[in-house]
């Protein structure tokens, strides 16, 4: 049995000018001690499903359907109080900024100390052993002094090891980290995911890592899923997606990523901008940048289906009028950034 | 901090140098003193015996600082009107004074405080847009129509409460008091209600207003992602995080309420020295009106020192030295 599993998620917010759906029926799981990434653009629903499994929309969205299981238990439908007995101490969450995560007014001891008691029957005296130990863990020197410093008085990058802290300091099973180090420098990006990932290996933590960065998920994930204006274009094992990939906007998201010293061609770039929520258009959502889309692509969503080792939301997969798998993979994996472009001026 | 401190207190006394001159102005451009002191009868020679006497001729300077130094022994010369020391007929009134607004504050603060906690967290539930319509009331009605509407009710149609006066006081030294006596207490109810509903509706919108702004905050959003308690992150993370503003208010607004109790202590006839100094002014006893305004200020200098003292007490960010706090966050 998977750890989480997410079914047939809705996500929606109500405004004046009619429901908006953030997140379109998008169906995941993640098994025990797996790292899964999710990357997409802003606004692809990403942190919205991030934010649903922790149960921490905000209103007026909501959980519009599907069901949310941990453990094999509904997450979705439970009473505040339940839910947050299970924040923190079964699914921890990391934030984007670790500048604004931490209270400034109170001692990053008192936090920690007051999130390890929430969760279990600790005297103060262990709590803030256990505490020491946790920073010590995350990589804090002397953090028998350090614990009762303020947030002001710790970096960037040693502020987010504090939230990581936070985040692991009851055991939970999983870790929505939503960015977590899209505010920071590079140097430490690179520090700080190698902290996220050897702890979780070290407790068995699974992880949800959200982000737009495509090197992190190279480095860290086992399984990637590509979110597309609220839907999951691709999803499947890390190399099969990177290398593979079998969706036209993942062979464009992937094309977009500079790299040094492979060749001096121009950065592919993908045509156009994702639609905004409020005019998605009909079929497939991104049939208007796609540089293969036909008459299916216009008029029916496409749903995932298994393509190889992974599953993909794209016509071009679905063995109709001759196309074969091979056919239409040669087909995307050859699109270049000039036909790209050009479909874009006509 | 110390040096933080030493700069304050500079200030205040700069403040209090400017209020000073102020006062000591009104001497000289509120009438002469001497026609006010002498009577119409008094000679030419009279006059300037007096003149010379008081030390009116000396240069601006020399009487400024003869001011200054008897203002700071508490010494603002003898009323004209009642003919008695000026220091002794505010310590007189002043207990009145002090025992209406504190207890205005205190009632200020307990009512507003969780009120706007409230309405900051239920922003949507129908009790809180009735707290929220009912301080605009708080907000825009005067103070003396709030008092004279109490009086209506509750001394004229219902007769359960005074409508003037202090009541029974208990005198401990020279500290008059009303707390001590039921009759007092019934006294003290209507004035202090009156006094501190402005103060209520501002604190109450205040804390409601940076709620609003505290619980959209990302440390907020992590604190619920840690599952902490409502409670806990209400009244410890959120509260805290709007306290800073709070304080700053409060601490204005109780120096206001001692200088606008006038319009309170004249409604409710109540011996304070808000109902001395508007006799004064009618009168233009100038000594009273110079001493009452001086204490004011003292009073709003001294909250304001202990006002920026409290944010170090609330804010870890202002203790460490400036230099090396920049230095860790660059």
């Amino acid at each position: 049995m998977p750890l989480l599993e997410v079914e047939n998620l809705v996500v929606e917010f109500p405004t004046r000018r009619g429901t908006l759906t953030a997140v379109n029926d998008i169906s995941l799981h993640i098994d025990e001690g797996e790292v899964l990434g999710v990357v997409g653009e802003s606004g692809a629903g990403k942190s919205m499903t991030g934010a649903a499994i922790i149960g921490l929309l905000e209103p007026p969205g909501r959980v519009a359907g599907g069901k949310i299981l941990l453990e094999g238990e509904r997450i979705d439908n439970l009473p505040y109080e339940k839910m947050r007995r299970i924040r923190g101490k079964k699914i921890g969450a990391i934030f984007q900024d670790p500048l604004t995560s931490l209270n400034p007014l109170y001692s990053v001891g008192r936090q920690l100390v007051e999130t390890i008691q929430t969760h279990t029957d600790m005297t103060p005296t262990q709590a803030r052993e256990r505490a020491i130990d946790l920073l010590r863990e995350v990589g804090i020197p002397a953090p028998e002094r350090r614990i009762d410093q303020y947030p002001h008085q710790f970096s960037g990058g040693m502020r987010q090891r504090v939230v990581i802290a936070l985040a692991l300091c009851v055991n939970p099973r999983l870790i929505i980290a939503d960015e977590p180090t899209t505010a920071l420098d590079v140097s430490i990006q690179a520090q700080i995911i190698a902290l996220l990932k050897r702890l979780c290996r070290e407790h068995g933590t699974a992880v949800m890592l959200v982000t737009h960065d495509m090197g992190v998920i190279a480095e860290t994930a086992d399984r990637v899923a590509v979110m597309y204006a609220g839907r999951i274009a691709e999803i499947g094992p890390v190399r099969e997606v990177i290398k593979n990939a079998k969706h036209p906007y993942t062979h464009g998201l992937m094309g977009s990523i500079p790299s040094i010293g492979h060749d001096n061609e121009r950065l592919e770039q993908i045509p156009g901008a994702m639609p905004r929520l409020t005019d998605i258009p009909q079929g497939c959502a991104f049939n208007p940048r796609c540089p293969h889309t036909f008459d299916k692509c216009r008029t029916v969503r496409p749903d995932l289906l298994p393509v190889e080792d992974s599953w993909t939301a794209c016509w071009l997969y679905d063995g109709e009028d001759g196309r074969t798998i091979e056919a239409s993979k040669k087909l995307v994996a050859e699109t270049k950034a000039d036909a790209l472009l050009e479909k874009n001026d006509g | 901090m110390v040096s933080f401190l030493i700069r304050r207190v500079v200030q205040a006394i700069l403040v209090m140098l400017a209020v000073a001159f102020l006062s000591f102005s009104m001497f000289n451009y509120a009438g002469d003193p001497v026609n006010n002191m002498v009577g119409q009868e008094a000679s030419r020679e009279d006059r300037a015996e007096l003149r010379e006497r008081l030390g009116l001729n000396d240069p601006f300077p020399v009487q400024f600082a003869r001011f200054v130094g008897n203002a700071i022994q508490g010494n603002f010369g003898i009323s004209y009107q009642l003919q008695r020391p000026v220091a002794d007929l505010i310590a007189e009134r002043m207990p009145a004074t002090l025992e209406l607004v504190l207890v205005s504050a205190i009632l200020a603060l307990s009512t507003g405080i969780p009120l706007g906690v409230y309405c900051g967290i239920a922003r949507h539930s129908w009790l809180s847009r009735f707290f929220l319509t009912i301080s605009l009331v708080g907000v825009s009605l005067p103070t003396f129509v709030i008092g004279i509407f109490l009086i209506y009710i509750f001394a004229v149609t219902l007769g359960v409460l005074p409508s003037f006066g202090r009541g029974g006081v208990v005198e401990l030294g020279w500290w008059k008091t009303s707390f001590l006596t039921a009759d007092g207490w019934r006294s003290l109810i209507m004035p202090a209600i009156t006094l501190s509903l402005f103060q209520t509706t501002l604190i109450m919108r205040l804390v409601r207003a940076e709620m609003l702004e505290v619980m959209r905050t990302d440390y907020i959003k992590f604190a619920r992602a840690r599952g902490l308690s409502n409670r806990a992150i209400n009244f410890g993370h959120a509260l805290k995080n709007t306290l800073v503003p709070v304080i700053t208010i409060a601490g204005l607004n109780i120096g206001a309420l001692i200088a606008f109790s006038i319009i309170t202590e004249t409604v409710f006839q109540w011996p304070g020295m808000g109902l001395l100094f508007i006799q004064a002014v009618s009168f233009a006893d100038v000594p009273i009106m110079s001493g009452y305004l001086v204490l004011v200020a003292l009073v709003f200098v001294t909250i304001n020192l202990i006002v920026d003292l409290l944010y170090y007490a609330v804010d870890p960010r202002l203790k460490v030295d400036r230099g090396t706090s920049a230095g860790r966050i660059a």
